[in-house]
């Protein structure tokens, strides 16, 4: 839909949709109709955010790459990441700082990416799941935790969960079951799976923990 | 109506890094102009195009609004310090705790990440009628369709309703109410500092508005004195769900108690009306009396008096003087009463 450089490419919406625009266009917009309004919807902006004047071109440090990327004043930072930069693994459930399936850290700190506008980042820190597994794939505790525990059911909530659980647990390494549940209160599971996500999270705050000490 | 997935509608965003840019711009754009602290209010009316402004004044990138410092007598914080750094700051946690722990019980930890305290005690009313963009009163209309026979109405106000029947939704401001806070105010005429209950503003003096600001205004920082330090609080706060949910009723002491007599005392709720309430009335009387189930007892029935309810709250007039009386006779004496 779009890249790097900024330039947005609107593809018309496709006469066909295949199985996995359809589910992204249900996922996204509650009907499946709506995937195409949808994309109909994003042509016509780019027209009306040219009337912005100021700074749109942005270096944001994200994953610890520096990315130019072209901003409109409106956006959000899970826009930017999904459409602008390709990092689909940052989920939008609610687009409504309702839900945690965006959530993303900042400066270490979690934040729903969908209630952050993309220009109050260009001097912060930002992480998503993309940038949690080392160069040579090794996977981040947490996540080997779920894989370990196969923690979650379809999985759309699991970014979020990571990302909560990343920064909770750095700053609290050795938390009980409740604490950290506290620590992740701030997202759901549509398919109700908490006890096997806490399950998870625990074994991957243990992995973390013995990695600490390695 | 269907919830918008899309970006949200061009506007012109400024980012200002000292208050007196802020207040600049604030003054040149006038009514076109919305304030963004953390945003957990804004995004919501942006999105879903109910408010639509043309430009977007961005707080977030001016230091000397945030954080907490000592002051002169207690503390000072920062309009735009977030709701985390309050609840872990040490000196709050260690004299101010009610703040915290009104604090923690906000939303979710990414909001309390985010959220700030100005924007905690300047958000708006969450009517669904009014967020949903009907043209209520307080949309500037002359109805209320919460106030009707079939209105839902299980969230909405039992005090002072004034054909708008909306309630604040804070959860600090009536911790702050308690704490005697004073909020510091930009102006165009220069600062002003006001008592944190006159802050709030109901529908006899502003149906649009839940606060005195008008635009151009800023809330630039809250002052705690040390006044009630250390004394007896109590937080408590009733809601649906555990985490993300606004009040229904929440209700904030503090106490100093000598020789087993209620020496002095102050007590606000909110969710019971468009405004936090204090509720003087309860202070007068309870002082001098011991903090028992009796004195508890009295306490609940008077907050309640006047009180009127609507088709689906009137669940919030025992509510509201159950959690009254164990602010005032302790969580362990009192009983829940109907
Ligand atoms: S998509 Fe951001 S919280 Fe739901
Ligand atoms: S596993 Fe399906 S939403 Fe959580």
């Amino acid at each position: 839909m779009s890249d790097i450089d900024g330039k947005e490419k609107i593809e018309p919406p496709p006469s066909t949709l295949s199985r996995r625009d359809l589910i992204k266009g249900v996922i996204v917009g509650g009907v499946a109709v709506s995937s195409a309004s949808y994309l109909f919807r994003a042509s016509t902006l780019v027209g009306q955010s040219a009337r912005g004047t100021g700074e749109r071109l942005l270096t944001i440090n994200v994953n610890g790459q520096l990315r130019r990327v072209d901003v409109m004043k409106q956006e959000t930072l899970a826009w930017t990441l999904r459409h602008k930069l390709g990092l689909t693994g940052t989920k939008l459930g609610c687009d409504r700082a309702e839900c945690g399936s965006c959530t993303v850290l900042i400066d270490d700190v979690p934040h729903y990416a969908c209630s952050v506008l993309t220009h109050t980042v260009r001097d912060r820190k930002v992480l998503t799941i993309e940038g949690l597994a080392s160069p040579d794939g090794t996977l981040h505790p947490v996540q080997q935790g779920v894989i370990d525990e196969q923690g979650f059911q379809c999985a759309f909530c699991m970014p979020g969960f990571i990302m909560a659980s990343v920064a909770f647990l750095k700053t609290n390494p050795n938390p009980t079951r409740t604490e950290l549940a506290h620590g992740l209160s701030g997202n759901l599971c549509r398919c109700q799976d908490y006890d096997k996500i806490l399950t998870a999270m625990m074994r991957g705050a243990e992995n973390m923990r013995r990695a600490s000490r390695a | 109506m269907a919830v918008i997935r899309d970006v949200m509608p061009a506007f012109e965003l400024f980012q200002p890094t000292s208050i007196a840019d802020a207040q600049k711009l604030l003054q040149q754009q006038g009514h076109d102009a919305w304030v963004l602290a953390g945003g957990m209010d804004s995004f919501d009316w942006l999105k879903d195009r109910i408010k639509k402004p043309k430009v977007v004044v961005d707080l977030s990138g001016i230091t000397e609004l945030k954080g907490v410092r000592t002051a002169a007598d207690g503390i000072e914080m920062g309009a735009m310090t977030t709701l985390t750094e309050i609840i872990q700051h040490p000196i709050i946690r260690e004299k101010y705790k009610l703040l915290a722990e009104s604090a923690e019980l906000v939303a979710s930890p990414q909001i309390r990440n985010q959220g700030t305290i100005g924007g905690n005690v300047s958000q708006d009313a969450r009517c669904w009628y009014y967020r949903a963009g009907w043209p209520c009163y307080r949309a500037g209309g002359n109805i209320c369709y919460a106030d009707t026979p079939e209105g839902r109405n299980r969230e909405h106000a039992i005090l002072y309703a004034d054909r708008c029947v909306a309630v604040n939704p804070s959860d600090t401001a009536p911790a702050l109410i308690a704490l005697d806070a004073k909020f510091v105010i930009r102006t165009s005429k220069g600062e002003r500092v006001v008592d944190a209950e006159d802050y709030f503003i109901g529908p006899d003096i502003d149906i649009t508005r839940l606060h005195i600001l008008k635009p151009g205004d800023l809330l630039t920082a809250i002052r705690i004195p040390s006044t009630w330090a250390g004394a007896q609080f109590h937080f408590e706060k009733v809601r649906d769900r555990n985490v993300w949910d606004f009040p229904l009723l929440n209700v904030a002491s503090v106490m100093m108690v000598s020789s087993g007599r209620i020496e002095r005392i102050r007590i606000a709720v909110n969710g019971a009306a468009a405004r936090p309430l204090r509720l003087k009335v309860v202070e007068d009387a309870v002082r001098g009396k011991p903090p028992n189930a009796a004195t508890g007892e009295m306490a609940g029935k008077l907050a309640v008096q006047g009180a009127v309810p609507l088709q689906f709250n009137a669940y919030k007039i025992p509510l509201m003087r159950n959690l009254v009386k164990r602010a005032i006779g302790g969580v362990q004496e009192a009983t829940w009463t109907s």
